[in-house]
């Protein structure tokens, strides 16, 4: 079977944002932007698949600008096998995405799709739910543990109160949480390989999905900065300030 | 049109998360001058149904009892809620992992942008969210027909649980989508409160070292009625369990004390704490950027400090 992966060029999680003056958004331009960390753990498990011998095929997928060629191109450099790449300038939301992967899915016919479960920038952990809920397919999210037999998949999943193993049926979606695995390095003739392996580019009109925006953002802003308070010399003088000035023993 | 409230509850009571989102949806109907629906799906959950009857608020119980609806698996809850979303301007859930996970399923369904998170209300179609892990807060207008939304719980209070005496309706059930079944849980046990309703949490990071000496956390953590969290770091390093995580990625919480242990105060872990009310850090580089938001920072070696803190607790119990 294929593994198909979709991932998202984002703000490098080292950075620290900053909101631009005029309330549009976060600065961008001259910033290190890197693959959403929770995307590398995708294609990890599906090369971690493709190893087992269960899936022969790893394709790595992205939206957005000319420039997601290199966040597609860090995960061939990994070892995922081709790229596609839908090209567009147009800011996509979740909804918009899941639109986009289901039409690359109806063409190249995966039976399992990993999914980073929140992208790093905009927070929305949505895409694979939504994803999963166009295709028709079960939607194991949050994974930590994944077993893929006998025509089926089993996940254990991170919940609120510890975790959870739920049997799915196949094909699947599933997006990943952090522990889940640890992703590999590109090796220097990975690196190199990488270059040579094929991107396919292809654009929203072709695939026929509507990607406009559907929430507009009216401002951006930063948040009120908490203020440092004061050094404590002792345990002693900490427990006292928790019980007589800030009351909260 | 009225607003409904997805309950998270165990067949007995609703769980302390969905009492936040009932205050984000009454804030909702106030502005568009509705009233606020709850819907509680399970197997055997009439106990539930009238916990959720007497919530301040809440105008109305759905309940749909079926086996399909156990384990709140998203395939099968997914087309109640369409079932049920026409009548609907609204549909929040709190923002736990089931909500997470169960809400983009809704929304897709029904063709439109779920509002992730939000921790403010501005006008019905309009709402604040915290993106890049809170350091920027976006507002955002809606230009669907139905608003489906998931709500932080630290940014609205509780709404009073104890109140209300909403008349409870049966709903039709829509059957199991026969595309996942519940296998097994494991969950933590632990005698203390849960992390995202606690009162006082007491959290370590990489600087505890190892697993075992989360025992010391816990001694105090017990002396002062708290949870016990952890940074990604310290789950990352395998000291403690994924559900112990403070942070963007994990739970966020906001407390009225919050006691940050070998925590140096990344980024990712800040976006899940720094609404607490009252901040401590203990950390023995003082150069560490939790000082920066801490209220009361105490420069020093963990294994000295939290033996010591545990003796002064207790000293002040006596």
């Amino acid at each position: 079977m294929k593994a198909l992966v979709a991932v998202k060029r984002v703000v490098d999680y080292n950075v620290k944002v900053r909101v631009k003056a005029d309330q549009t958004g976060v600065e961008t331009a001259n910033v290190k932007m890197s693959m959403n960390p929770f995307d590398e753990i995708a294609i990890e498990e599906a090369l971690r698949l493709r190893e087992a011998g269960i899936v022969e095929e790893v394709i790595v997928v992205s939206a957005g600008i000319q420039q997601c060629q290199e966040t597609i191109r860090t995960g061939l450099a990994m070892g995922a096998d081709r790229g596609v790449l839908v090209l567009t300038d147009v800011e996509l939301q979740p909804l918009a995405v899941a639109k986009l992967l289901k039409a690359v899915i109806e063409k190249e016919g995966p039976e399992i799709v990993i999914i980073g479960k929140q992208a790093i920038d905009d927070d929305c952990n949505q895409t694979g739910q939504m994803l999963a809920a166009l295709l028709g397919w079960p939607q194991a999210t949050f994974a930590s543990k994944l077993k893929i037999e006998g025509g089926g998949a089993e996940v254990t999943r991170e919940v609120d109160g510890g975790l959870e193993t739920i049997a799915f049926k196949l094909p699947i979606v599933v997006t990943t949480d952090l522990r889940l695995n640890e992703p590999r390095y590109a090796s220097l003739p990975n690196i190199m390989k990488a270059k040579k392996k094929p991107i396919v580019p292809m654009t929203p009109e072709e695939l026929g999905v509507d990607v406009a925006p559907r929430l507009i953002t009216l401002k951006v802003e930063e948040p009120a900065k908490r203020q440092g308070g004061v050094k404590v010399g002792s345990v002693e003088e900490l427990v006292d300030k928790l019980k007589n000035e800030a009351r909260v023993i | 049109m009225s607003i409904l409230v997805i309950a998270e509850h165990d067949n007995q009571a609703v769980k302390a998360a969905t009492l936040h989102a009932v205050t984000a949806a009454a804030e909702i109907a106030e502005k568009a001058g509705s009233d606020v629906h709850m819907l509680v799906a399970g197997q055997d959950c009439q106990g539930a149904a009238e916990a959720a009857s007497h919530i301040a608020g809440i105008a109305r119980v759905l309940v749909a009892d079926d086996a399909a609806y156990d384990h709140g698996l998203a395939e099968n809850w997914a087309p109640l809620i369409i079932a049920l979303a026409p009548g609907y301007s609204h549909v929040l859930s709190p923002a736990t992992t089931s909500g997470k996970n169960l809400m983009p399923r809704v929304a897709a369904l029904l063709d439109v942008m779920q509002i992730s998170d939000i921790s403010a209300v501005v006008a019905p179609d309009t709402f604040v969210r915290p993106i890049y892990a809170g350091n920027a807060l976006a507002t955002v207008q809606s230009r669907d027909a139905i608003k489906i939304i998931t709500v932080r719980g630290t940014a609205f209070g509780p709404a009073e649980a104890s109140v209300g005496n909403a008349p409870i309706e049966a709903v039709a059930g829509t059957g199991a989508a026969g595309l996942s079944e519940f296998v097994r849980a494991e969950l933590s046990k632990s005698e203390r409160p849960e992390l995202t309703s606690a009162r006082v949490i007491i959290s370590g990071g990489r600087g505890m070292q190892s697993g075992d000496n989360f025992h010391l956390l816990e001694k105090v953590a017990d002396k002062l009625g708290a949870a016990v969290g952890a940074s990604r770091a310290a789950v990352d390093a395998g000291f403690v369990p994924n559900d112990y995580q403070v942070g963007q990625t994990g739970k966020i919480v906001a407390p009225e004390l919050y006691v940050a242990v070998g925590i140096s105060g990344a980024i990712q872990h800040l976006a899940g704490m720094k609404d607490s009310k009252v901040i401590v850090a203990i950390n023995k580089d003082d150069e560490a950027p939790i000082f920066q938001i801490a209220d009361y920072g105490l420069v020093g070696d963990l294994f000295k400090v939290l033996p010591e803190l545990d003796e002064e607790l207790g000293k002040r119990q006596e």
